[in-house]
């Protein structure tokens, strides 16, 4: 069994958003990067798959190579292969694009992806990768079984959940409820030192999206205090003074 | 050029957020001298399609039938793209959830269009494409520029607040070979009596504070009182008190209404990610250091179990 499965290099989710340059590039000092955690749910549900079933798990990503550290950390949950496609992750579009080009040449049961990633959330690089291979692709995925033959999955709807089933070849994107994080073990971080990281060229697609510049909600001007014993005047300031009820 | 704009429904009925997209739809065509229309899928009542003509759309293209009862994105695919050649639209609007995220970005493969989600304002043209967006999970927005020649955009749930103008729209079947998809759909479960987090007014969220998974009843009269959806912070959903579902924050869902209660919520940053685009943040809370207060516009320092009764009494009277 071949899963493929896609990473992105994300800031740590604690961290405190700011930008520099005129407020057109994000500020990376001091900032932390992870893979995307909802990639990484993805990845980790791959390996608990794998450890039933057998097979090779693939991370791949595209990024320069300051993605690799990301890479060898994939390797320590237990990927067992990893493919960095050599370039600047643009757009969505091109990211996609350059991941179903690789894709397509593997001979893959299925690849995973996360719902989004939590920095641009584009929610789209599953589903690009998914038509440019002709496979079915299934969005928001908390719920994942695979047996061999037949995958068995929930997939997130508005105001509920369907149960669905699909046979390979797929694309799924996941999200949060599919499985514990793992935390690597001294023989995963032993072992992510020798496994194979192929750097591959990127192919010819074109970029349609840029960020021009970036804005911070503005400041909250200032709590109100209402005392926790007259707590119902809350609601009259509600109703009268925000009109939010 | 034209806007095409998809509409969600569910069970005969259109969900506010679809309303929302249409309206969007309307507005951009309208302010470029163009028309827009519709695509809905499924069984719908006559007078509810001729309805959108009320939120900004002259035509709409509908295809239902077996084949389109459960969804399948490359099914659905086929019928959007089949909207899009016979409308020759350039412009592509979404409502931001599912459906966009299962189909637009096949769109996107398939016509080299740039994809672009969680828009919270009306597209620039005055030089080139540009619209904004929520990035870092609400942390901050971005301004965006577009340059492919179809663009497609995915517009966040309570953001826009459609007016209607009493028009009617021209309905139109429309003929597409969906095939079969290869998703096989055994079970849906909505719970129909309750309104979907992501489109809910108000939200009543609580956290770790509530200290065991059996006192949620009264968050949930609370909301039932309101007509609100109830959410959870991250750590009561890891534990399983509350379902992944509820989550809001950076790795949950994301939410926009117009009043959000933090009962219970220490407000840490992931949490924040996912509700500070809500116009009124009210925080309650034992601990009067905790991180929500700064990020609410109403706070309570106070035990939960004490003041959300009193709540519950004072809106039983409004």
């Amino acid at each position: 069994m071949n899963i493929l499965v896609c990473i992105a290099k994300v800031p740590d989710t604690t961290t405190k958003i700011n930008f520099v340059e005129n407020n057109t590039k994000f500020n990376t000092e001091r900032v932390q990067w992870v893979i995307n955690p909802l990639d990484e749910f993805a990845l980790t549900r791959a390996i608990e798959i794998k450890e039933v079933l057998g097979g090779t798990i693939t991370v791949i990503n595209v990024g320069l190579a300051d993605t690799e550290p990301l890479i060898r950390k994939a390797f320590a949950i237990g990927a067992d292969a990893g493919i960095r496609i050599n370039a600047e992750p643009t757009d969505c579009y091109f990211v996609g694009t350059q991941l179903a080009h690789y894709a397509k040449e593997g001979n893959y049961d299925f690849i995973l992806a996360g719902r989004e990633t939590t920095d641009y959330e584009g929610s789209q690089v599953g589903g690009i990768i998914a038509e440019y291979l002709e496979i079915p692709f299934i969005s928001g995925v908390p719920k994942f079984d695979y047996d061999g033959t037949t995958a068995s999955m929930d997939r997130e709807v508005e105001g509920g959940k369907e149960k669905l089933t699909v046979n390979p070849p797929f694309v799924a994107s996941i999200q949060e409820g599919v499985c514990e994080p793992r935390i690597p073990s001294m023989r995963g971080i032993m072992s992510a030192r020798t496994k194979p990281l192929t750097v591959v060229e990127p192919i010819e697609a074109g970029t349609f999206a840029g960020v021009v510049s970036y804005e911070l909600p503005p400041p909250k001007t200032g709590c109100k205090y209402v005392e926790a014993d007259v707590a119902e005047e809350l609601i009259d300031l509600l109703h009268n003074e925000a009109k939010a009820l | 050029m034209a806007v095409l704009v998809y509409a969600d429904s569910s069970d005969g009925k259109i969900p506010n957020s679809s309303y929302e997209a249409v309206y969007y739809a309307g507005k951009v065509a309208a302010e470029n001298g163009c028309e827009a229309i519709a695509i809905t899928v499924g069984e719908l009542e006559n007078s509810t399609l001729e309805g959108l003509g009320n939120y900004g759309v002259s035509k709409v293209y509908n295809v239902s039938g077996d084949q389109v009862k459960d969804f399948d994105s490359q099914v659905y695919t086929k019928i959007v793209a089949e909207a899009i050649n016979s409308s020759g639209a350039d412009l592509i609007v979404f409502p931001h959830g599912y459906v966009s995220k299962s189909v637009g970005p096949r769109l996107s493969a398939q016509f080299k269009a740039a994809m672009v989600v969680g828009i919270i304002d009306y597209p620039k043209t005055d030089d080139g494409f540009t619209v904004k967006k929520t990035v870092y999970s609400g942390k901050a927005f971005a301004y965006v520029s577009v340059s492919s020649e179809k663009k497609i955009l995915a517009v966040q749930s309570n953001t826009f607040s459609p007016e209607t103008s009493g028009n009617i729209a021209v309905v139109e079947s429309l003929s597409v070979d969906v095939g079969t998809g290869g998703v096989k759909v055994l079970e849906v479960n909505k719970e129909t009596d309750k309104v979907p987090l992501t489109e809910a007014s108000i939200v009543v969220s609580a956290g770790r504070g509530l200290k065991a998974p059996e006192n949620w009843k009264m968050i949930e009269e609370m909301a039932d009182l309101l007509n609100a959806a109830t959410a959870c912070s991250k750590p009561v959903a890891d534990v399983g008190w509350r379902p992944h579902a509820e989550h809001v924050g950076q790795t949950g869902l994301t939410v926009r209404p117009n009043l959000y209660f933090a009962i219970g919520i220490s407000g840490a940053i992931q949490h924040l990610a996912g509700v500070n685009g809500s116009k009124v943040i009210v925080a309650v809370n034992t601990d009067a250091e905790a991180p929500i207060f700064k990020a609410a516009d109403y706070g309570i320092v106070g035990d939960a179990f004490e003041v959300v009764p009193k709540l519950i009494e004072a809106i039983k009277k409004l």
